[in-house]
Order: C-alpha cells, then structure tokens, then sequence
C-alpha cells in the first residue's frame, strides 16, 4: 500500500453571500505500507476533509490522491472507514454489522461466518454475535464498528475520531486494542484524533494541521507505539519523560494556532 | 354576614389553587425514573375513568329524560340497535356485510396506496428529478378536502367502486407518500459512508441502509394515512352506496335513526382503533430499534 497526496486544495464554494473557505491548502502527504499516520489539530483545521478525501468522498479542489499509483475517484473496498458514530446499522445485530461488508460484495455466508468469527474472537465480543448493537456500550459498539471495517481486508483503514465519544479508560483500553490490531494485521492507519496524548502513542507518524487555511504545519516521526508492542505498559510509556517533552511540544503548537485565531 | 360569604369563596379559591398546585408540581423521582421527562407518567387509569365518566353521563342524561332520545339516544337502545342489525341486518344486509364491504374498500385503498405511495416516496427522496415531478400534484392535492374534489371523481369514474376506492385511495397515499419520501432523510450520513466504502452500489445502498433506516417514518405514515382513510369512508359511501357502514350511517340520518348513527360511528371507531393497535405491534416487532441510535 502507498498513498501519495499531492498538492491538494479543497476550496468550499461560499453559500449565501459569505466568502468561499479554504478547507485544506496545498496538502503534501506519504504513506508507506504499515504506517500508522495520525493526524492532529485544533477543531476546523480539515482534519475530516482530508480523511474524507482519500475516503473518495469527496474531490479535491485541486491536486490529487493517488492509491499504489491510482488516482482516487471515489470510495471504494480498499479503504475502509471507522467512524466516530452513527454508523451502525441498529436493524442488525453484532454479527450481522460485521459481516455487513462482505455481504455488499457477495460473500457466501459460510465464509462470512469464518471471518467475522475471527474478529469476533479477536475484538472480545464472543457471547454478544446475537446482541442488538443498540443494546452495547459505546466501547463495544466501536469494536464492532471497527471489526466491520476490517472484515474486508482494507489496504487502508481510515479512522475519524474513532475514540472520541468513549470515557477515558474505555478509551486506553481501545488503543491499546486498535495497536494490537495494527500490529498483528499489518494493516496501514490513517487516524484522526483530539487527543495528543493518544496521537503521540498509537502513531508512527504524527501530522499536526493548523486551521484557516487547513494546512500541516509539522511532521513528526514516533516509535512509541513500537515500545509498547515490545512489551512496555501503556501507562508508562505516556509518563516516559521523553514522552512529556514531545506532548508539550505539540500541545504548545496547537496552543499557538489557538492563540493565533 | 357578606363577610362570611366572602371568606368562604375566598378558602373555597385557595383550595383550589392548591389542588392545581399539588398536580403541576415536579416530584423528585423515583429509582428506575429520570427527573423531568416531559409528560411521564402512565395515563391507563385515567383514561379509563374518563371513558367510564363519559358513558355515565350519557346513561344518565338519556335515562333522566333531559335529551329527547332523538337527539340521543341511550346507551341501551344503542346497544340494543346492534344487536337488531346483527341478526336482522339494515337495509337487507346484515351488518358484518356492511363492515366487510367498507372494511374491502379502506384496506383494498390502502394497500394500493403503500404499494405505490411507498416506492414513490423513496423514489422522490433519491432522486431530484422524480421529486421535481410528483412534488407539485402531491403537494397541491393534498391539502383539498375529499369532499371537495369527489364531484370529479364522479364525473370521471361514475358512481360505481372504481370512484369509492379511488378517493379513499387518494386520501391515504399523500400522508403515505410524503411519510416515505421524508423517511429518506433517516439514515445517517455515516451509515451511507460506511456501505459506500465496502464498495456497495446506489441500489445496494438504498436497499440496505435507507430503507430499513426509513421503516420507523413508513410506518407512522401508514398509522396516519389509514387513519385518513377511514375519514374519508362515509364521504366515498355518500354516493349511490346501498352497503357498507358509512352508507349505514348515512342512510340511518336521512331517517333519523339516530341510534344506528351512533352506533355505526363507535363501530368505525373500534375497527379504525383496533387496527391502530396491531400497527403498534408490527410497529415493536419490525423497528424494535426505533429511537434507539
């Protein structure tokens, strides 16, 4: 997997007489196969756009985005999306949402069954394949949403703020959970965040976005994650003190940009 | 002396004030209970009572001899007349015939309404171009009492079935249409989001997310639209009908048979509020979800 987004601009048209807004300006991005890109900024820095943009769901103004050397022209199964809410299906029940990928593309229901055990196992939620997704807490319900998103073998899984609405130590939990996953799938992550603290220690690579125009402002190169995957506890991984130092680094970028507006 | 009389009204005012009071106040809640829920509260015995107090009234100013039973008739003779018209039937026909005969044409509408009124809704939902096209007659019909545009049914239709069923259908596709079309707008965006990118087609789309996602509005639209057919059925029977329960109702007026009138009326009442009933209960097994995400 290799997505290249180069020189994108996306420029919103201005409604009822207000002036058109630069969403995103001159967007230059990598991603290597493997990667866990994480991207962080204050709220209307186009975070969402450019998440919406490799998603195919929307066309970049200007400048393109291009998948192992294809240009993105609009959604498709190589890039599945876990949202922040919202997007279960409540007429279903757990197994049915998790299958529910791989049964838009045809799948028999034999080896939709084989899959989605496998993630059932994998993402803790055996005992609940009958339940009502209605019924489950919002950290399960993300589980679920996230194994639906993996059932289709995605090159790319895109991720909107997929931990934004659970309580803090739910919270943990699912990183910890979605690093795992990373790791023994192998799969790419693009991963959209609030939270430095969670940006700094899930990523790979950190993008930080600065608002009005929506543009990166700063890269920064991780390893964290890999500390914890070689056996270090989450928690002090985060009270590391090299760990402090970069979080407030970040945060004071962010502050800036605040500060700036 | 007056002064008595004064304090009286006055004890009499604050009584009653505080008994207002004592049922508008916010009571803190019980476990199991969220404070400040607009309208909580189970209404069951309450409406019992308010039936029972209604049909005691009735008993009372008919037995009384307050109201000439030509105006309204007592509770008894009402019951009495149903019976009369069971077993000996009016007109020649015997009531469970008139009730199936309205029961053919309010259903039979209906169903051709949901069946054409429900596709076309959601058609008119996805698609700015259908929407561009049926919006304006819909919209523009809508609104016209059926009485009013019954003249034209006649003259187009004449006076057999075809022009019954035809304004009774009219009346329940708009509410079933428009229920549709805006149960379109259920499914959130991410929901859409998320089956576009495992690749769905539009069609699979519409099938598998906007549909059921619409179910909970299709359904309050076909409560709403049959409750408008049953509305409509004594205005579609005013016209050279000789059965069925609103010609019933009808024909009985026209001989100031005012027991059958009511009677007739409680009967299209029990059968329009039993079928409310079994909607209910399609409406739990079906989106058993609704309101829930």
């Amino acid at each position: 997997m290799s997505l290249l987004i180069e020189n994108a601009t996306v420029v919103y048209p201005g409604v009822d007489g207000r002036l058109p807004t630069e969403a995103l300006q001159q967007i230059n991005l990598t991603m290597g196969d493997g990667d866990f890109v994480v991207v962080i900024g204050a709220s209307g820095c186009g975070k969402s756009t450019l998440l919406n943009l490799i998603a195919g769901f929307l066309a970049p103004t200007e400048g393109r985005i291009m998948l192992d050397g294809v240009t993105v022209e609009g959604p498709g199964a190589d890039r599945s999306v876990v949202f922040q809410k919202h997007a279960l299906l409540p007429w279903l029940n757990v197994r049915d949402n998790i299958e529910f990928g791989l049964m838009l593309q045809g799948h028999a229901k034999g080896d939709r069954n084989k899959v989605a055990n496998r993630f059932i196992e994998l993402l803790g939620l055996n005992g609940f394949e009958n339940s009502p997704v209605y019924a489950l807490s919002g950290g399960m319900q993300q589980r679920v949403g996230i194994g639906r998103a993996l059932t289709c073998d995605p090159k790319l899984l895109l991720m909107d703020e997929p931990l934004g609405a659970l309580d803090a130590l739910t919270r943990e939990k699912a990183q910890e959970l979605i690093l795992r996953l990373w790791h023994d799938t192998g799969k790419s992550v693009f991963f959209i965040t609030h939270s430095v603290e969670e940006a700094l220690f899930m990523g790979t690579k950190l993008v930080v976005m600065s608002p009005r125009p929506g543009r990166i402002t700063h890269e920064f190169k991780l390893s964290f994650s890999k500390q914890f995957l070689d056996g270090s506890r989450a928690r002090s991984v985060k009270a590391s003190p090299e760990f402090i130092k970069i979080r407030e680094e970040v945060l004071a970028i962010i502050f800036a940009d605040e500060g700036a507006t | 002396m007056s002064e008595q009389n004064n304090s009286h009204v006055t004890k009499a005012k604050s009584a009653a004030s505080a008994l207002i009071a004592r049922l508008a106040r916010e009571r803190p809640t019980r476990p199991g209970e969220s404070y400040g829920v607009p309208g909580s509260g189970d209404t069951m015995v309450l409406s019992l009572v308010t039936i029972g107090i209604l049909l005691f009234v009735w008993w009372l100013i008919t037995t009384m001899g307050w109201v000439k039973p030509l105006f309204i008739p007592s509770p008894q003779s009402v019951v009495a007349k149903f019976i009369s018209v069971w077993k000996e039937g009016f007109t020649g026909t015997p009531l469970w015939m008139h009730i199936l005969i309205s029961a053919e044409r309010v259903f039979g509408a209906f169903l051709l309404a949901c069946a054409i009124g429900i596709p076309l809704g959601l058609a008119m939902g996805m698609s700015p171009l259908i929407r561009g096209i049926f919006d304006p007659p819909i919209e523009f019909y809508r609104p016209i009492p059926p009485l009013a545009y019954l003249p034209l049914m006649i003259i187009w239709f004449g006076i057999g079935e075809t022009s019954k069923v035809l304004l009774i259908f009219l009346s329940v596709f708009a509410p079933v249409a428009l229920g549709a079309r805006a149960g379109v707008r259920s499914a959130a965006i991410e929901q859409i989001h998320a089956a576009y990118s495992f690749g769905a087609t539009r069609w699979q789309v519409l099938r598998h997310i906007i549909l059921p996602a619409a179910m909970p509005e299709i359904l309050t639209a076909m409560r709403i639209g049959i409750g408008f057919g049953w509305t409509t059925l004594v205005a579609a029977e005013m016209v050279a009908a000789t059965k069925g329960i609103g010609y019933m109702v009808l024909s009985a007026s026209q001989f100031l048979q005012t027991a059958v009138v009511i009677m007739g009326i409680i009967v299209i009442a029990c059968i329009a509020y039993l079928f409310d009933m079994l909607m209910r209960l399609i409406e739990r097994k079906v989106v058993p979800w609704k309101g829930k995400m």
